[in-house]
């Protein structure tokens, strides 16, 4: 287990017969009390193809059934049902090239962090840039990794003493300035909270990218 | 696999009375879940048909399509995400009025959206009261992000069945994965049989 933030961690998972995944694919994880009672949520794996055993990063919800559970109380040597992987929609893989544009809010960079480090695994020579909203860089997850690629940083709530990049939600201009321009068709990934993906989504489109080179996923409920 | 060492329900109980799907826990909220950007249809464009193993295709517009009969089913929704929401109210037309006199030669569906996105349904999930194309939810115009101009619903399969932003029922002889089927998720998708994913 590798703690990513104070509310945030990443769990290693050994799955005997694991069948191996694609960069931006999810797995089921099923936790069962002793009374029979059981909740199952699905998690984007952090981890690269390569690496051949799944991780995920899990964020703590406050109300959350499952995710306390896996940030607060699992350890080392626990045993969870799991179940994947699953989805293949939401991937990207280092033989369909790029420019690849991640756009990801909070642990929106969850399923992003798979498809660069399966970039940086499979030596692919596609650009890659990912736009990273959070709330203030303690919430960032794998902080010192995403040093070493290509990222622009947006704060919402507070950015770091002598700040002087973007410190507001991501929004038209931001995503002119930040990211590949539409002549470039870049293959665009965007991941987080529901309302983040639809705003940052319908401004892409504003700007000119084919509806059809965007792909979303969305994290959480929204009213 | 016994139990989840140090795991217990954090959630309040399952109210009295309501069964859930396997699997399935309860949300006050309406969660959204897309492949891609949300549509955006203008209603002098809009358009439903029903097209293919049929005795006689049919079409209607925004305006001839407000003039069906209505109703105003009451229904449970279940998302293969896990979260189920109870006693959700919408208004639409049944598909068993769309296909009133159609005449089905078929005995699946591959269902259309405005965007691109398919799935498949056998024509016995979507008749009998089974089936309806919604425009109104929670007694107000089905919002974009929701699907609207209008969605299909179809409650007592999991609700990636229930395809947003609608346009068409393409009746077909021989069942074929749609969209999600065709990347992973079950041809049929009962939550009861708890049918998530292809294999189940």
């Amino acid at each position: 287990m590798i703690r990513e933030t104070p509310t945030a961690a990443t769990l290693v998972l050994g799955v005997d017969g694991w069948p191996g995944h694609r960069a931006g694919q999810h797995l089921d994880v099923r936790l069962t009390a002793e009374d029979g009672y059981t909740a199952q949520r699905s998690y984007s794996i952090a981890s690269a193809p390569e690496d051949g055993v799944p991780a995920i990063t899990v964020e703590r919800l406050d109300d959350g059934e499952v995710s306390p559970y896996l940030v607060d109380d699992a350890r080392a040597g626990d045993r969870l049902e799991v179940r994947g992987p699953v989805g293949g929609w939401f991937v990207w893989d280092a033989s369909q090239g790029g420019p690849l544009w991640l756009i990801g809010g909070g642990s929106g960079v969850v399923p992003l962090m798979s498809m660069l480090r399966h970039r940086q695994r499979a030596g692919s020579d596609a650009q890659a840039r990912l736009l990273l909203s959070a709330r203030t860089p303690r919430d960032v997850f794998y902080r010192a990794e995403l040093q070493a690629f290509d990222v622009t940083y947006t704060y919402t709530r507070e950015a770091p003493a002598g700040w002087t990049g973007y410190a507001r939600r991501v929004d038209r201009a931001m995503l002119a300035e930040a990211g590949f321009p539409p002549a470039a068709r870049p293959r665009i990934f965007v991941c987080g909270a529901t309302g983040f993906v639809e705003g940052v989504a319908a401004e892409l489109v504003g700007l000119g990218h084919g509806a059809d080179r965007i792909r979303t996923e969305r994290f959480g409920a929204t009213g | 696999m016994g139990f989840t060492r140090g795991f217990r329900r954090r959630h309040p109980e399952t109210p009295a009375g309501v069964e859930l799907p396997p699997g399935q826990y309860l949300t006050d909220g309406f969660p959204v879940l897309s492949a891609g950007p949300t549509p955006r249809v203008p209603l002098d464009e809009w358009e439903f048909t029903i097209t293919g193993s049929v005795a006689e295709e049919r079409r209607w517009s925004w305006e001839e399509f407000q003039a069906l009969p209505r109703e105003t089913p009451t229904v449970d929704i279940h998302c293969v995400t896990s979260w189920s929401k109870l006693g959700t109210e919408w208004e639409g037309v049944s598909v068993d009025t769309l296909l009133d006199g159609v005449e089905p030669l078929g005995a699946y569906t591959m269902v259309h959206s405005y965007g691109g996105y398919t799935t498949n349904l056998a024509i016995e999930d979507i008749t009998d009261g089974k089936a309806w194309v919604v425009y109104g939810y929670d007694g107000e115009p089905l919002s974009a992000e929701h699907g609207g101009p209008a969605r299909l619903l179809v409650p007592h399969l999991y609700f990636w069945k229930s395809a947003k932003w609608v346009r068409g029922i393409d009746v077909i002889d021989d069942d074929e994965p749609g969209f999600w089927e065709s990347l992973g998720y079950h041809d049929r998708g009962d939550p009861w049989l708890e049918q998530r994913y292809q294999g189940d």
